[in-house]
């Protein structure tokens, strides 16, 4: 589903304060110039270390971000809904894929990224910390957390690393339908019963501010945003980002007839932006730190998962290299 | 194999080509694990045509492939810049020729 801007104060050490060699040189030009790294090109290993963690999250933030949604699967309305559903939840699982993939031409293993997730090493996207409480949540989601998603992810496809780029634009051709499908739940919920519309505000009220925070710190706040910028691998500030999104889901809200739940929302002409109401940057960093409502519960879940799973990884495994022995006594 | 080092074990790395329609080459479109290659073209077609992006799927084992050093790419394909006789646009020929 999508990215959290993770570039917090403690990450590996800034490129500046290190000497800069020809190397470093020659590979700044070859950003400035806006061509691609591909795996096999030399690159600074503090570039190659921020895009193993960064890709790396973005793919357990996928394969996490099935949990909330996954929770619904067995109550949808009506069989249509559960089929978009399914198909939503099975996305993120594929998006999950190309992403590790795409960390993995980076010289990690697919192995040691689990192992540093389901350790707690490793983040995901603070927003699927937040538990599902009604069908309606499927709805919010979509529309607000995707479209996020979709906000942070377009520039990404630019980004500077092949992989990562190659693998976004093919994220971003799935996402719209994810957007769309949760905006037209919406609709169909504010067009039905008031309780419907009810459920519909309610989804809203809890799902907005976790959704604005989604781009991470305010850029002032982000001092290990400028190496990602000067690498290609970030193109847009935390801010700008925000901002964007902001200014397009309030209309998008008002023809919803619903209530965004910020007192100070409101149209500034002079920026020709919308202004919004003070972020509380507790609960964020409250969540991001391992105490939002559902942290313990995603982590147990993927764990459980993995170790259930277990039996069929090395079974599939066994029968491989079995029926490999059976093919070559034959041939002997 | 141990029982640990048979956990510990990670499933081969494939690489996966998709021709999208008659006609056209086989493209890669990114890399999976899988036991062995029939397990691979079926996770394949889950993963990679699920919106009707392909009709046909190669999967090669990713050590089977080898890939040339980018640190050659002066010495290896530097060459063919000077030689420009290559192509058509080279030749000025007479309007009276038509085409050709």
């Amino acid at each position: 589903m999508y990215t959290q801007a993770l570039d917090f104060p403690g990450q590996p050490a800034s490129p500046s304060n290190q000497v800069q060699t020809e190397e470093d040189a020659a590979f700044d030009a070859i950003i400035a110039s806006g061509r691609k790294i591909e795996p096999r090109d030399w690159m600074p290993d503090a570039y190659r270390k921020t895009l193993v963690r960064q890709i790396s999250q973005h793919a357990h933030s996928e394969v996490v971000g099935m949990l909330p949604e996954g929770n619904w699967i067995t109550r949808a309305p009506s069989l249509k809904r559960k089929a978009i559903l399914l198909a939503k939840v099975q996305d993120e699982g594929g998006h999950g894929l190309y992403l590790y993939a795409a960390a993995e031409t980076l010289g990690v293993s697919r192995d040691d990224m689990i192992r540093a997730l389901l350790d707690g090493r490793a983040k995901y996207s603070s927003i699927f910390n937040y538990p599902t409480l009604s069908w309606a949540d499927m709805g919010a989601i979509g529309w607000l957390v995707d479209g996020a998603a979709i906000m942070n992810q377009i520039p990404l496809c630019r980004c500077s690393y092949g992989p990562y780029a190659r693998a976004m634009i093919r994220v971003c051709k799935e996402e719209s339908f994810h957007q769309r499908q949760g905006y037209d739940l919406m609709l169909t919920l504010c067009r039905g019963t008031p309780e419907q519309k009810a459920m519909a505000q309610d989804a809203l009220d809890r799902w907005w501010w976790p959704t604005v925070m989604m781009f991470g710190p305010s850029d002032r706040d982000s001092p290990n945003s400028g190496p990602a910028m000067k690498w290609g691998i970030k193109r847009i500030s935390n801010d700008n980002l925000r901002q964007k999104f902001i200014d397009a889901a309030v209309p998008q809200a008002a023809l919803l007839g619903l209530d965004i739940p910020d007192p100070d929302l409101k149209w500034n002409a002079e920026r020709g932006h919308y202004d919004i109401g003070e972020i509380d940057w507790d609960e964020f960093w409250r969540v991001v730190n391992g105490d939002g409502p559902c942290n313990r519960e995603r982590l147990a879940t993927r764990i459980r998962a993995h170790e259930s799973g277990g039996w069929v990884r090395e079974a599939a495994l066994a029968w491989s290299e079995k029926q490999k022995t059976r093919t070559a006594k034959h041939a002997a | 194999m141990t029982q640990t080092e048979m956990m510990q074990k990670e499933w081969p790395l494939f690489e996966v080509f998709i021709r999208s329609k008659q006609g056209l080459d086989h493209k890669h479109a990114g890399s999976l694990h899988a036991t062995d290659a029939k397990m691979a073209i079926r996770m394949a077609r889950d993963v990679y045509t699920r919106r009707q992006e392909g009709i046909s799927i190669w999967v090669v084992p990713s050590s089977a492939i080898t890939a040339s050093d980018p640190a050659d790419k002066a010495e290896m394909f530097d060459p063919m810049a000077d030689k420009i006789y290559r192509h058509p646009t080279f030749y000025e020929l007479p309007d009276e020729v038509g085409h050709m």
